[in-house]
């Protein structure tokens, strides 16, 4: 079976060196696709990516992260807009930061799900308190 | 070249040309300024923002015994009640007692315009004439005796864009600001705003009737802070703050389609108010304003940490396009204003009048083109 996973990675300073990404890959097979990374020599950092292969591949993937010893975060959760009530004014795109949340050419507010990184910053930025991880 | 009576048996005979501020941009392109203002007899125009100087009136009717009602709660907000004994004016910003900054005037006047029940709390002292000390009941906009809305300032001209120049989030009524002029807002119709498409008040003045909330309301008053002598573009244009209406309408007439409470994180309440205002084609300079686009409307920018007087401007064409360049650098753009809402307004009055059911109105007197804004100063009595 095909399983697809979002996770958040917090990416310590030691490990920027080392190529996890490409050992997960090769090891099992897995797509790898970053949605957002936030690295640097300097700090610890954050790489948030969508996991998706076999899954059993996918699982060990994610137990070689784990017992390499960088920290993830699964997203159980997603982003839900109750569109019908949504008066599309925009305020919401203020402060997505991976552009999930955009106005089209009708100033029409449209939702990408798949470049939501879950960072939950919309629920509290809609004026209307029409976007939430769960109604 | 044309009159509003003329235009009015237009109406009634159901001839009138009408069409959007949008559509008269196309008009234009086509067949020109002299034709256009031939042809086309009403512009509509309409937003669909955030306007916290709003609020509603409402007569609650005498209970039996009477109350001159001296502390009121609708829904735990408070009105005001400093008025004959059973009037009070709720506003959009006003906070609950109970729920703080997620539930305020706003959503108070939403649920009337909806038709709900709202429970209304008193005190008072108690008199000879009116002996009850407190009342609790519920109400709606249908059993009360009146319920209109009352705006002082609705329908801003211009406004400026927002930026935030310090090194943290700050949390506006203009939205979340991200830090180190990290985004940009702005909140207007542009091309389909009331007071762009007319921008020396030749037609909008007192008495002007007008879609209010769903409904039809009409201008009542220059709106507070009136800034007509802004500095102005060579097409008219204000290139920030400027003019302001206040407007009246009959709640009972609205619904929450048009009237919408908003929270602003860690600012508060305020209410989306629809409005959308006529404006007949009485000569080509009137057809000329009302074609305007949004590449030719400039506004101003504002650091709303206060800290930075900034000096760049943009169009809203660039502004309405999700970045602009900023010192060098891409920065992204929200709206706050429904532009989609704007357009639907638009298109609601333009079928009304083409209808033959709203017929347009002359002035009884003009917005003044004079008037300056007074900063508050703090001094002692002389």
């Amino acid at each position: 079976m095909m399983k697809k996973v979002k996770i958040k990675l917090h990416y310590p300073r030691k490990w920027i060196s080392k190529p996890l990404m490409s050992e997960v890959i090769s090891r099992y097979g897995i797509v790898f696709n970053i949605l957002h990374a936030d690295i640097s020599y300097d700090s610890d950092g954050t790489i948030i990516a969508e996991i998706s292969g076999d899954d059993k591949a996918v699982n060990d993937s994610l137990a070689y992260i784990d017992s390499v010893g960088v920290n993830y975060k699964l997203y159980n959760k997603s982003i839900i807009r109750k569109e019908d009530e949504c008066i599309h004014c925009g305020a919401c795109t203020a402060v997505c930061p991976s552009e999930a949340l955009t106005m089209d050419e009708d100033n029409k507010l449209t939702f990408d799900k798949e470049k939501c990184l879950v960072c939950e910053l919309c629920i509290k930025a809609c004026p209307l308190r029409i976007i939430s991880t769960e109604f | 070249m044309k009159t509003i009576a003329e235009i009015n048996r237009k109406i009634k005979d159901g001839n009138a040309v009408v069409a959007t501020a949008e559509e008269i941009i196309d008009i234009v392109d086509d067949i020109g300024y002299e034709e256009a203002a031939k042809s086309v007899d009403v512009v509509t125009t309409g937003t669909f923002g955030p306007m916290c100087s709003s609020g509603v009136f409402i007569n609650f009717g005498h209970s039996d015994p009477p109350i001159k009602m001296k502390s009121v709660t609708l829904n735990d907000v408070p009105a005001y009640a400093g008025l004959a004994a059973v009037d009070a004016y709720i506003g959009a910003t006003e906070l609950s007692q109970t729920r703080g900054m997620e539930y305020g005037g706003g959503h108070v006047i939403q649920e009337l315009a909806a038709g709900k029940d709202v429970r209304l709390k008193a005190v008072a002292d108690g008199t000879d004439c009116y002996p009850r000390k407190s009342i609790e009941t519920t109400i709606n906009k249908y059993n009360v005796n009146q319920i209109y809305m009352y705006n002082p300032r609705n329908a801003y001209q211009n406004y400026p864009a927002a930026i935030n120049s310090t090194k943290k989030t700050i949390y506006t009524y203009m939205g979340t600001l991200l830090p180190e002029y990290g985004n940009i807002t702005y909140s207007t119709s542009g091309e389909l705003s009331p007071l762009l498409n007319d921008p020396y008040y030749r037609t909008i003045g007192l008495g002007t009737r007008i879609f209010l909330g769903g409904g039809e309301g009409y201008v009542t008053w220059q709106g507070t802070q009136h800034n007509p002598e802004q500095a102005r573009g060579e097409n008219g244009v204000p290139l920030s703050l400027s003019g302001t209406i206040a407007v009246s309408g009959d709640l009972r007439e609205m619904s929450d389609e048009f009237i919408r409470a908003a929270i602003y994180d860690r600012y508060g309440v305020s209410l989306f108010v629809g409005i959308g205002i006529p404006i007949p084609i009485l000569d080509v300079e009137m057809l000329r304003y009302t074609a305007i686009r949004n590449s030719e409307i400039i506004t101003s920018l504002a650091d709303k940490s206060g800290n930075e007087k900034m000096t760049e401007q943009f169009t809203y064409e660039q502004l309405q396009s999700g970045s602009v360049e900023f010192r060098g650098e891409q920065v992204k753009t929200a709206p706050l204003s429904s532009i989609s809402k704007a357009r639907e307004i638009a298109g609601i009055l333009k079928e009304w009048i083409e209808k033959g059911d709203f017929l347009l109105t002359e002035a009884v007197a003009p917005l003044p083109l004079q008037n300056k804004v007074n900063k508050l100063e703090i001094r002692e009595m002389e």
